[in-house]
């Protein structure tokens, strides 16, 4: 069954084309993998897919209902959670108020609750923390509760910003570059985790990715954008061989003129 | 383009309720002065005589607010950063250069030199205010820059009482009258001389300005730092000098402001860099803050509208002392233009735009 | 290598020496001049030029890393800014500049060289006293961890206590008062005691953070605060101000009471959610104005209300009134937030003051004979009995901001605080957020200017001016944006200590001005940060200590 659709989905930045006419489906607990060249639209796809841009055209739909140009609270809360290329925590709150901000929407009392201390605020705020340290746990960061987010290694950082869009519960997780940054091992347990997610959680995952090596090893579909066009999906092995897909990462670059002045390579392809 | 950029209207689904409210509200508040200006026309208590003075009275002071105005755009345009004491650069200048007219004045040399006497003020006055501005500038910003946006606003709301309370401090809290200039005293058709000094001030000013942008090369560094300062480091430009320079150059600009103002309003005091450096402020936006001619263009708008505002939006309802909103109809606009078109009238021009 | 070192230390002692001439010429330093601190030699003067001294020392010193380096380049440092003194006070004397600057008299001249004037005697003294100050900042700088600390600290609270004494002075029985002040300022021996008690003090306080807890958790609040007896304690004390102060000091109370609440409403919007609003002074002035046109017979209605019933008008009104300044702004970034609200503030301050409104709001004479509350037949009425009033209404706001941080809405104000985009995407909604930030925020601040109303009994413009804002936004600053005890720190030193010090008043925003950039270059977090999540420090911190190494390897994998 398919989670998440877009069809037709064009945005523009003035003069530039980031999306155009981009048609995705993601099927439920696949691991689908966006790819492309620097400055190909992968970011915006993913900006307009939370409602952070709203799209010139086209739509997007979630579980079947469409999401194009919803506020990205309301996104968010219909189970759709994200992490950034560059890593975005909340920078000076311990990793447990990281995850436990992002519990945000599955918290529920009042203010007279939270003023008055009534049992059912105890009661959430308990659930709420176990449910925190349960996902810390999940990622690996367990017994870092409590270390400020900037203090946490780089690899640690990634994990957390994973943990706190778990904390979402979300259907469909957008994971931007997980691995960016990272040396072999440390990207050996984030694919690692990638697949725990939808095994153990059954998280239908949108990622994208440079590292072609993860990308081979762990998607089951693979979409290629180039200057804001998809021009080529399928399973990896398929993608990989596709001609327009070597084109892309190899040819063209300055020579082209639509882009950007230089292309430079992603990953080891 | 920011995260709050109005643009997101477009989605349609956008709009909430606290949106349409705000809407409301505006709409209230231009029926308001629309209705006001067609009750005041038609009850015709002013001339148009008094109108046309109004007027030139509005563009003479919005030429002054324009100069300053200049001054938050510059910066603006190359640390995106909002220098809130830049209304107390323009009171320094005016202020020192009190006390070089005064001695001017006893020493009868303003009497006998009166241009070379204007000039040395203006030069004194625009150095003055350049060296606080390149101060202010090493002391409360350069150290921060890269930090949040919140710190560098809050050092920049401590330089401006800083320097308000060092100035009072020095010269004490009176306020003082600046010599009358013998030359620029009196009419020229219905402009007062001063006025005429004012607009001729401030147009050399502007050509200078344009001139040192387009043909220097440290005109060319503010465009590229402003354009992308990240790009203009590589290609080998001192960005902090750049930065620097367009503070001096800013500075410079509200010192020769100070005296131009001096010469319209006689009167100088340690406060009197507050009104005329928010609405100078409020001009930039109008223009679109990082944006040159815009600066310009909604330094006029803006004084004139405040000169005939209060009469023209409000005496038709019978207001007493409808004088005395000017400075409302002033903050309203500035609170206005950051509602609604936050990218002001021309757009943003100087320097690129915020990513998400 | 030597020639740079020099050329540092050189520099810095000029520096000092130029922002000594500031305050000298902008006139806090002659302001001090007759203000004794110690016996009668010691004025707040000196203690301002020594200070400066010794900041010049310090600097200079704290790169190198003994005491051999630190004293001879702070002796340096020291030295060059004592020149700069001394040049200020000779060109003093042989100039006339008071026809441009107002301090610039003979007077200044004789303070800056330590009482002498400026000829040989005063230029050995200025280089004596520099050298010492120089020497004394090496070696106390080169003691090991706390003790540097502790003298410094009880140095300066002997001198606080010092410039304290008329106020504290009266206060204590007669006894001590006698044994600790002389005629100004503490006598030598009381010097002497107060030091070595506060030093004692800090001794034990410091020695106690040292023992294995970490330098975050150790900045805290005491932990002893949390506990019941400490705070009931706290309390009693708190609660018997006027029995004690007289109606000066209960009056300073009251006005610092004024602000800590207002600092506790701006605290929810600027603290917690990272929105700097400088017009905050608007939510005091419709509190003031409220209460003042609600139970003033002068203007507006002809009937009169009772104190008890437009008490909550007046909160509900600001509330309206912050929920009406959040909407439009609720999409401006930070720079043009501040100004916009700047601009709602002076809005809001033109039109109480303009003719126009006259009859509603008073105009520029404002509105007198505002009620008073009475409890059954008791009519609070002195600032003594309006203390508790106060106190209450800062206790209930502070209680209240405790309980909001710790919730579900503190911390989506905390997420838009460091970062409102991600914030949204983790499904918090910031037009709630932040409008509760602004609303609950106002409520204070209206709170706060419909008792001042009340206990002042009149309300002109002129209270809420910009200066207001500004000065709420500098005690949060100095105390730490976003902690609470830092509110009260900060409303204390900047409200508190200018009241009593009337010498002060002139330069009060000179101060709020030089606190504001200062604390942002060299204490961002302010002097209590804050400690959101203390329980946690505290907590990770004894786990720290349980967990054994090994454990947490194993948990990572
Ligand atoms: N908010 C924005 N405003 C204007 N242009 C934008 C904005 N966001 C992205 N762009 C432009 O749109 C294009 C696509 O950017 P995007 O970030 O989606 O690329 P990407 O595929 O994620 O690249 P990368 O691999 O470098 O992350 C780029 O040319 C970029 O400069
Ligand atoms: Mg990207």
């Amino acid at each position: 069954m398919v989670l998440l659709e877009t069809s037709h989905l064009t945005k523009r930045f003035g003069g530039l084309v980031a999306l155009r006419n981009v048609d995705l489906a993601v099927e439920e607990r696949a691991i689908h993998s966006v790819i492309g060249p620097n400055g190909a639209g992968k970011t915006t796809l993913f900006n307009c897919i939370t409602g952070f841009l709203i799209p010139d055209t086209g739509d997007i739909r979630f579980s079947g209902s469409s999401i194009a140009g919803l506020r990205p609270d309301l996104v968010a809360r219909l189970g759709i959670a994200r992490t950034y290329q560059n890593i975005r925590l909340f920078r000076h709150l311990s990793a447990l108020d990281n995850v436990l901000i992002a519990l945000h929407p599955h918290i529920h009392y009042s203010l007279l609750d939270a003023i008055l201390r009534t049992p059912r605020f105890r009661r959430a705020e308990q659930a709420a923390e176990r449910e925190a340290r349960e996902l810390l746990a999940f990622v690996g960061l367990a017994g870092k509760e409590f270390l400020t987010a900037t203090n946490l290694p780089y690899g640690d950082q990634r994990r957390l910003e994973i943990a706190r869009a778990l904390a979402l519960r979300p259907k469909l997780l957008l994971l931007d570059e997980p691995t960016a940054g990272m040396n072999p091992y440390e990207t050996e347990e984030m694919i690692r985790l990638i697949r725990r997610l939808r095994g153990e959680r059954g998280i239908t995952i949108l990622l994208i990715e440079h590292d072609m090596k993860v990308v081979m090893n762990i998607s089951d579909v693979v979409t290629v954008l180039d200057f804001g066009e998809k021009i080529a999906e399928g399973p990896p092995e398929e993608v990989r061989r596709d001609p327009r897909v070597i084109e892309a990462y190899l040819g063209r670059g300055a020579a082209s003129g639509l882009g950007p002045a230089s292309m430079p390579l992603p990953g080891e392809a | 383009m920011t995260i709050a950029a109005p643009q997101r209207l477009t989605g349609g689904r956008r709009i909430d309720i606290s949106q349409l409210i705000v809407w409301g509200i505006g709409g209230l508040l231009l029926t308001i002065v629309f209705l006001g200006s067609i009750l005041t026309l038609r009850a015709g208590h002013y001339s148009a005589a008094q109108w046309r003075d109004f007027i030139v009275f509005g563009i003479a002071q919005g030429a002054i607010y324009a100069l300053i105005a200049l001054g938050y755009t510059m910066v603006y345009g190359v640390l995106r950063m909002i220098n809130f004491a830049h209304g107390e650069v323009f009171m320094s200048g005016a202020m020192t250069t009190f006390f070089l007219a005064d001695y001017l004045n006893r020493s009868g040399f303003l009497k006998s030199h009166p241009w070379v006497s204007l000039i040395a003020m203006l030069l004194f006055s625009g150095l003055v205010s350049m060296t606080v501005a390149v101060l202010v500038e090493r002391i409360a910003y350069r150290p921060l820059r890269g930090a949040p946006r919140l710190v560098p606003l809050i050092t920049a709301v401590g330089a401006s009482f800083f320097l308000q309370y060092t100035f009072r401090g020095l010269f004490g809290s009176g306020v003082r009258a600046y010599p009358a200039i013998p030359v620029l005293q009196g009419k020229l058709w219905v402009f007062q001389k001063t006025q005429i000094a004012v607009f001729v001030g401030v147009l050399i000013t502007l050509v200078l300005l344009v001139l040192f942008l387009q043909r220097t090369r440290a005109g060319l560094a503010i465009r590229a730092v402003a354009e992308d300062r990240e790009a203009a480091a590589l290609m080998g430009v001192d960005v902090d000098r750049a930065i620097v320079t367009t503070f001096a150059v800013g500075g410079f600009m509200a010192g020769i402001a100070g005296v131009l103002y001096a010469l319209v309003f006689i009167q100088v005091q340690f406060f009197m860099g507050f009104l005329p450096g928010i609405k100078a402020f409020t001009a930039a936006v109008l223009g679109g803050i990082g944006n040159l001619p815009g600066a310009a263009v909604g330094g006029l708008v803006l004084g004139v509208i405040e000169s005939i505002g209060p009469s023209l939006f409000f005496d038709g309802y019978g207001i007493r002392a409808a004088h005395q909103l000017k400075d409302v109809i002033a903050f309203t606009i500035l609170v206005l233009i950051l509602i609604f078109r936050p990218t002001g009238l021309l757009g943003e021009r100087l320097g690129g735009e915020e990513r998400l | 290598m030597i020639v740079h070192t020099v050329r540092r230390a050189v520099f810095i002692g000029l520096v000092t020496g130029i922002a000594a001439w500031h305050l000298s010429l902008v006139g806090l330093i002659p302001a001090f001049a007759q203000r004794r601190l110690v016996g009668d030699t010691v004025t707040f003067s000196y203690a301002l030029l020594v200070t400066l001294l010794v900041l010049a020392a310090y600097a200079t010193g704290r790169r190198y890393p003994g005491a051999t380096q630190r004293i001879p380049w702070g002796m340096l440092s020291a030295l060059s800014a004592g020149l700069m003194f001394f040049l200020l006070a000779l060109v003093l004397t042989h100039l006339n500049l008071r026809q441009i600057l107002l301090n610039a008299t003979p007077e200044l001249a004789r303070v800056l060289t330590f009482g002498s004037g400026a000829t040989i005697v005063g230029l050995v003294r200025v280089l004596l006293i520099s050298l010492l100050s120089g020497l004394f900042t090496g070696a106390l700088s080169a003691l090991p961890y706390p003790w540097g600390r502790v003298i410094v600290s009880a140095a300066l609270m002997t001198l606080l206590l010092g410039l304290l004494r008329d106020v504290l002075g009266p206060l204590l029985p007669r006894g001590v008062t006698s044994f600790l002040y002389g005629p100004a300022g503490l006598s030598l021996a009381g010097a002497l005691v107060v030091f070595l008690l506060a030093a004692a003090l800090f001794a034990l306080r410091w020695s106690r953070r040292a023992n294995g807890v970490t330098a975050r958790a150790a900045a805290a609040v005491p932990s002893t605060f949390r506990q019941p007896v400490t705070r009931a304690v706290l309390l009693l004390i708190l609660a018997s101000v006027p029995f004690w102060a007289g109606l000066f000091l209960s009056n300073v109370a009251d006005f610092v009471g004024f602000y800590i609440l207002m600092g506790l409403g701006l605290n929810l919007v600027l603290g917690f959610a990272g929105l700097l609003d400088l017009g905050y002074v608007a939510f005091f002035a419709v509190g003031a104005y409220t209460m003042a046109v609600l139970t003033s017979p002068e203007v507006g209605q002809r009937f009169t209300l009772d104190f008890w019933v437009a008490l909550p008008i007046a909160v509900v009104a600001t509330v309206f009134a912050g929920l009406l300044v959040g909407l439009p702004v609720l999409r401006m970034r930070g720079d043009y937030l501040a100004i916009a609200t700047l601009g709602f503030g002076e809005i809001v301050r033109l039109l109480v003051l303009s003719d126009w409104l006259k009859p509603y709001l008073g105009g520029a004479q404002g509105v007198t004979r505002i009620a008073r509350p009475n409890i059954a037949s008791w009519r609070i009425d002195s600032p003594q009995e309006f203390y508790f009033l106060i106190l209450v209404s800062c206790l209930f706001a502070w209680f209240l901001s405790i309980r909001l941080r710790d919730s579900r809405l503190g911390r989506a104000w905390f997420a838009i605080r460091e970062d409102e985009h991600v914030a949204q995407a983790m499904g918090i909604n910031r037009v709630t957020a932040k409008l509760s930030a602004f609303a609950i925020g106002a409520s204070f601040g209206g709170l706060s200017g419909a008792l001042f109303a009340s206990l002042v009994g009149s309300v002109v413009p002129a209270s809420f001016s910009l200066l207001v804002s500004i000065n709420v936004v500098a005690l949060l600053v100095l105390g730490g944006m976003g902690s609470l005890p830092g509110v009260l720190v900060g409303a204390l030193a900047l409200v508190g200590i200018p009241e009593l010090l009337r010498e002060f008043q002139e330069y009060r925003l000179l101060l709020y001005g030089m606190v504001l950039i200062a604390m942002m270059l060299f204490r961002p977090a302010g002097l209590f940060p804050e400690r959101i999540h203390r329980r946690e420090l505290e907590e990770a911190v004894e786990e720290a200590r349980e967990i054994a190494p090994a454990e947490i390897a194993t948990g990572r994998g």
